[in-house]
């Protein structure tokens, strides 16, 4: 009997389509009849598209004949992701399918073109099954503040998948697909991954076009992949990365193919650990941090050291300027480029009175509450007399962080090693109504984006049986480095009892009688509002 | 640093073209007051001389040739409009008309 495909890595669903095990549209209806079955209870698909994906499904199968009729050659040139399922946060733009970032403010709009990455993916013929859930414009660290409902974390129902990628990490850690794209501004992309016990990365600023993205904050926002492994997370970002005309911070830099050929042997992949310089930023473990997930973290620090890496002991002083640093400049920019909602060129347009009258009601109705937070902030920080104050200071702030990851890398550091979120997966509504615990999520990631850094969060064990993310961060243009060191603790972790759980509440996703995020999240307010009830 | 009044927060509003309801008004209050406070951090943080950063990959200013490429349809960019006349958007009146 063959294998449960949905169980697969994406290396290995490659294998499986080459040697003619099973067919492109056999995986697609496999991972599409997952995905439909536990999306009532984990909400992390806003779309799913069957029809198209299977007739891009059959299109991948024609190629794959085409190859296999000229040869072993030609089925060896094929790419790794032909005929491979992956997922698209709801801000990335399919040419006719929805958009809506997680907003209502563009519910209805159709795109009228393909991301660049979408175009991409398209053309190595990998199978998009549908769009993710988010927060709204990615504006969160749980996925709570989506307008479509929050997305389960698979590992415990009533918990958050972290976030603003929650969807796109929650489909892959529960074997919907075993790809997907997030968007990464303060943490987006490593925080889920952490949350939901995958891989997630933060390329470079400027590795990845934009080009056809929703826009958040445009000095932070990067694309990445999402994967249950290194390898199939550095195969995705390698089939996006490069320069891309159509966005003018897309860097001109080469994309190495060593992300095509990390090592597959765990033996190679530690070998490459010996005399790797490591540090280990002391601001990282931060007050508030889960002493659960400070023991993974310093427990996976000691296996990296055992296995021949030097792990140092480092500061980056100005960490913790981060947080109020990111949260003047992200709104800023987020306040401009929001601007762009005026419900006339696409949208729903509410009121039906002159142009400021409509613009107050399309925006006041159409933004939820953390987005018009963020607006708010952003637009006084920069409004007369006050941008000295806030939005020119942080960005000399920033300089100092960034100044403060430079001086590492010029003493010869390979990268950092650091916990990804102080905390496990918090439980729904914990943080719905309180900003600034909110924001504590991102305070090991957004320094990263803040300096323009690359960095992936790996799974480094459990906590109260819920995952804990290890970080590596790396200097710009160093995501082989980054993915040899995932590949690494994969190799020298392999064995460990954690290595081969599967999300706790997989079972419950399945039960039709288990209830929707929604209602888990209305449920832990009403409690949270009510001390008589609360426990 | 600065504390924002009920009247700041309905200027920033009106700034921010984000028509709010009085009870939103009261909660942005609070947490946007709550949020500055976590910004005073920053006021004791020495940064004379220091230059402010608004990229962090060393990009200089790319060029390309000035070459006309087909644009996107007019069908395609109408359809999202939420009032169009088949050629054009339609957008009420900005100056003068019935009302003023």
């Amino acid at each position: 009997m063959t294998p449960d495909p949905t169980r697969l890595h994406a290396h290995e669903l490659a294998r499986s389509l080459r040697a003619g095990e099973v067919t492109a549209r056999e995986l697609a209806a496999a991972h599409l009849d997952l995905a439909e079955r536990q999306n009532r209870a984990l909400n992390a698909w806003l779309s799913i598209d069957r029809d198209r994906a299977l007739g891009d499904a059959d299109g991948a199968d024609r190629r794959l004949a085409d190859a296999r009729a000229k040869g072993p050659e030609a089925v060896n040139a094929l790419h790794p992701l032909l005929g491979v399922p992956v997922a698209l946060k709801d801000l990335v733009s399919l040419r006719g399918g929805q958009c809506t970032a997680g907003s209502r403010i563009l519910e209805g709009y159709r795109a009228p073109f393909d991301a660049h990455i979408t175009e991409r993916l398209r053309d190595v013929g990998a199978v998009i099954l549908g769009k993710t859930n988010m927060d709204e414009f990615a504006m969160g660290s749980s996925t709570e503040h989506s307008a479509f409902g929050p997305t389960a974390n698979p590992w415990a129902l009533d918990r958050v998948p972290g976030g603003s990628s929650g969807g796109s990490a929650t489909a892959v850690a529960a074997f919907h697909t075993p790809l997907s794209i997030g968007t990464d501004t303060g943490g987006s992309i490593r925080q889920p991954a952490a949350l939901t016990g995958i891989v997630g990365m933060k390329p470079t600023y400027g590795r990845v076009s934009r080009y056809g993205i929703v826009a958040f904050a445009s000095s932070l926002d990067q694309i990445g992949p999402f994967a249950r492994d290194a390898r199939d997370a550095a195969v995705l970002l390698h089939a996006i990365a490069g320069r891309d005309e159509r966005d003018s911070t897309s860097a001109p830099v080469p994309v190495p193919d060593e992300l095509l050929h990390l090592p597959a042997g765990d033996d190679e992949a530690a070998a490459w650990l010996r005399g790797r310089r490591l540090g280990l930023p002391r601001e990282y473990f931060v007050a508030g941090m889960e002493p659960g997930v400070e023991a993974r973290v310093r427990e996976s620090v000691a296996s990296l050291e055992s296995a021949g890496a030097i792990v140092e002991e480092v500061s980056l002083p100005h960490t913790d300027y981060g947080l109020a640093t990111y949260y003047i400049v992200a709104p800023a920019e987020a306040s401009a480029n929001l601007a762009r909602y005026d419900g006339i060129r696409f949208g729903p347009r509410l009121g039906d009175g002159d142009v400021l009258g409509n613009y107050l009601a399309t925006r006041g109705r159409g933004f939820g509450a953390e987005v018009k937070r963020r607006i708010m902030l952003g637009t006084y920080a920069l409004s007369a007399g006050y941008y000295d104050a806030y939005y020119l200071k942080a960005q000399k702030v920033r300089t100092l962080i960034k100044a403060d990851f430079d001086a590492l890398w010029a003493q010869g550091f390979d990268a950092l090693v650091a916990p990804t979120s102080p905390t496990v997966a918090f439980p729904m509504g914990a943080r719905m109504d309180d900003p600034v615990a909110m924001y504590l999520s991102d305070a090991c990631t957004l320094p990263v984006n803040m300096a323009g850094l690359p960095g992936i969060s790996v799974p480094a064990g459990l906590s109260d049986g819920l995952p804990v993310g290890l970080q590596f961060i790396g200097a710009p243009w160093s995501e082989p480095t980054l993915f040899r060191l995932a590949r690494a603790h994969e190799a020298i972790t392999a064995d460990a009892a954690w290595r081969g759980l599967e999300p706790t509440d997989l079972g419950l996703a399945d039960d039709p009688a288990t209830p929707a995020p929604a209602e888990r999240l209305a449920a832990a307010r009403t409690a949270l509002s009510d001390p008589a009830l609360a426990r | 640093m600065a504390t924002l009044s009920r009247a700041d927060v309905v200027h920033v509003a009106h700034l921010a073209r984000l028509g709010l309801d009085d009870a939103e008004l009261a909660r942005l209050e609070g947490q946007l007051n709550h949020i500055l406070e976590q910004y005073a951090i920053l006021a004791g943080l020495d940064t004379e001389g220091i230059p402010p950063t608004a990229q962090t990959i060393e990009l200089e200013n790319i060029l390309r040739d000035d070459v006309v490429t087909a644009s996107m349809p007019v069908a395609d960019v109408l359809a999202n409009a939420a009032e169009h006349d088949g050629a054009q958007i339609v957008v009420p009146a900005i100056l003068g008309g019935d009302a003023e």
